[in-house]
């Protein structure tokens, strides 16, 4: 009995084979793993994490949506992000409109999209996929269209990274120096609306915060460091991704329970470091 | 600019002019008619009950808020959005504990936050945050986050950012308000000094006048929507307030300090200068 959980869990024969075919879903989660290494940073100086849940079920639903209407997962899923990231960084003044907006927009967005998978009847295999997370082989169009958005990402992102810190840690000072919070918000929020949609596709939209939110988390438990925390969040998020994506390969398991798993116990590591020698 | 500047051949050791200068909010006129000139090295304090319009007027100097009438120079020049010369302590938000920047972060902002570019790592700056920390007195907390420090030091180092960017003018909204007294000591003696030292003009909100009594040059009372300028023996006098209040205000001298009382109940709400320290206390 045992034995069979272990073996659904993991199988690793023709390992060498199997990691070939799976090449390219490793090359898309090192990259998600730098996008959201880097961009769980402001995410938790902004404190967004939140919203990072609301983006990512909008994203779900627009992913659904592309599946239905034909137009493709990946438009569907950039689309349904970047809607949400917009209306939630118009909203990002006060935090308390803005958190009960998104825990209205979240709901919302997990229906609608459950709606269109309903209604979808096409190959069923990959539906859960989105809520949950797939390993589907990422095929080279797929992959290259990830590659490219986690780019601007990663560019935008290092471009205004100052900017970025200074407005989330500094409104008034920020805003007194002439830097515009609005602008910076919608800015962010559209980077992270890209990221939350490369993410869906990959680890699927329940646990996209695992990838967002908690590398980031855990390493500010161990450092404050302006380059020690995006450095050591990217390499856990690195490590997680890729990490997960490799241990699933040998079962019929999702690779978003390894991804996630990994995450978790990298933050708690560091939960345990930062108790007994505090970032502060 | 050739612009009908009243000013031809601005001073160089003025570094901020309000003439006739009105903000109003619709029908409301928030307060009118200041007239106010500060210089290098000079310290003004901004006086007046909860709700008075101290922030606004700060807030017009930055150029976040335009003046409804009247004219606002700083260093000659009308006042522009994200001017750089002018140093900024907003009011004291408790930071949260787990506000995830140290003291060194903050006041690199001072310096290049407003930057965009890669966030490469600079041995200039280094050296300047850290010169600016220590002329504070927080050199030891560099590398401390902004949430886990007191009160005082969270100014001390607000003061440090502030001053980092070599500002000829330095605006500070309620820099003593959380703070005990030694703090109000430490924290205003400190910007008195910088002041002289680095020759910028001062201007600061504050409900009670008594931690800055012995350094201020002049106030700026503001109160039901007008203000007086002066030093403080000209303007916290009995017929002064009084005048402005439209009511009988009393300005009493006790043991060096100033305490006004009477000021009416819907303008004295959080007014401490109102009533000295011990309004604090219940009744």
């Amino acid at each position: 009995m045992t034995h069979d959980l272990l073996s659904e869990l993991f199988q690793f024969n023709n390992y060498g084979e199997l990691l070939v075919l799976v090449r390219n879903s490793i090359i898309a989660g090192a990259a998600l793993g730098v996008v959201g290494g880097l961009i769980g940073v402001l995410v938790m100086s902004r404190d967004l994490a939140f919203a990072v849940h609301g983006v990512s079920e909008l994203s779900f639903a627009g992913a659904s949506a592309g599946l239905l209407l034909g137009i493709g997962v990946v438009t569907g899923a950039l689309t349904g992000s970047l809607v949400a990231a917009l209306l939630i960084g118009f909203l990002g003044s006060r935090a308390r409109d803005r958190n009960s907006a998104i825990a209205v927009l979240m709901p919302f967005g997990l229906g609608l999209g459950i709606l269109c998978l309903s209604l979808y009847s096409g190959r069923s295999a990959n539906k859960f996929g989105l809520l949950t997370g797939q390993i589907v082989a990422v095929d080279d169009p797929r992959l290259h269209s990830m590659l490219v958005i986690s780019a601007i990402v990663v560019v935008g992102l290092l471009v205004a990274w100052r900017p970025l810190l200074f407005t989330s840690l500094d409104p008034e000072v920020a805003s007194a120096r002439g830097l515009p919070r609005l602008g910076l918000s919608l800015y962010f929020m559209v980077l992270l609306g890209l990221a939350t949609a490369v993410s869906v596709q990959i680890v699927g939209s329940l646990l996209v915060l695992s990838v967002l939110v908690t590398p980031a988390a855990a390493a500010l438990r161990v450092s404050r460091s302006p380059v020690l925390v995006p450095v050591l969040s990217v390499a856990f998020a690195v490590t997680a991704m890729v990490g997960g994506i490799m241990l699933a390969l040998g079962g019929n398991i999702p690779i978003s329970p390894f991804v996630t798993t990994i995450s978790f116990l990298i933050y708690l590591t560091c939960r345990v470091i930062g108790r007994f020698r505090p970032a502060a | 600019m050739s612009d009908a500047a009243p000013d031809p051949a601005p001073d160089p050791d003025v570094v901020l002019t309000f003439r006739d200068a009105a903000v109003r909010f619709g029908e409301r006129t928030l307060w009118s008619g200041l007239d106010l000139t500060l210089r290098r090295g000079e310290f003004v304090a901004i006086l007046g009950p909860n709700g008075s319009g101290k922030t606004s007027l700060l807030r017009t100097v930055l150029g976040q808020l335009p003046l409804s009438d009247g004219s606002l120079s700083f260093l000659g020049r009308p006042a522009r959005h994200g001017d750089r010369r002018i140093g900024y302590i907003p009011q004291q938000r408790i930071a949260d504990r787990d506000t995830p920047v140290r003291a060194r972060e903050l006041v690199g902002f001072g310096i290049d936050g407003h930057r965009f570019g890669l966030p490469l790592p600079n041995r200039a700056k280094r050296v300047r945050v850290a010169a600016a920390l220590d002329a504070v007195g927080a050199g030891a907390w560099a590398k401390r986050s902004i949430g886990t420090m007191s009160g005082g030091e969270q100014q001390r180092v607000r003061i440090a950012q502030a001053l980092v960017g070599r500002p000829d003018l330095l605006l500070c909204d309620e820099p003593l308000s959380s703070l005990d007294l030694l703090h109000q000591r430490g924290v205003s003696q400190l910007l008195d000094r910088s002041r002289k030292d680095h020759d910028l003009g001062l201007l600061m909100i504050t409900h009670d006048i008594n931690p800055v009594l012995t350094m201020v040059d002049r106030v700026v009372y503001v109160a039901a929507g007008q203000v007086r300028v002066g030093t403080v023996s000209e303007v916290l006098t009995t017929d002064v307030l009084s005048d402005l209040y439209q009511t009988t205000v009393e300005v009493l001298r006790v043991q060096g300090r100033i305490v006004v009382a009477g000021v009416p109940r819907d303008e004295a709400s959080g007014h401490l200068g109102a009533d000295d320290h011990h309004e604090q206390a219940p009744l």
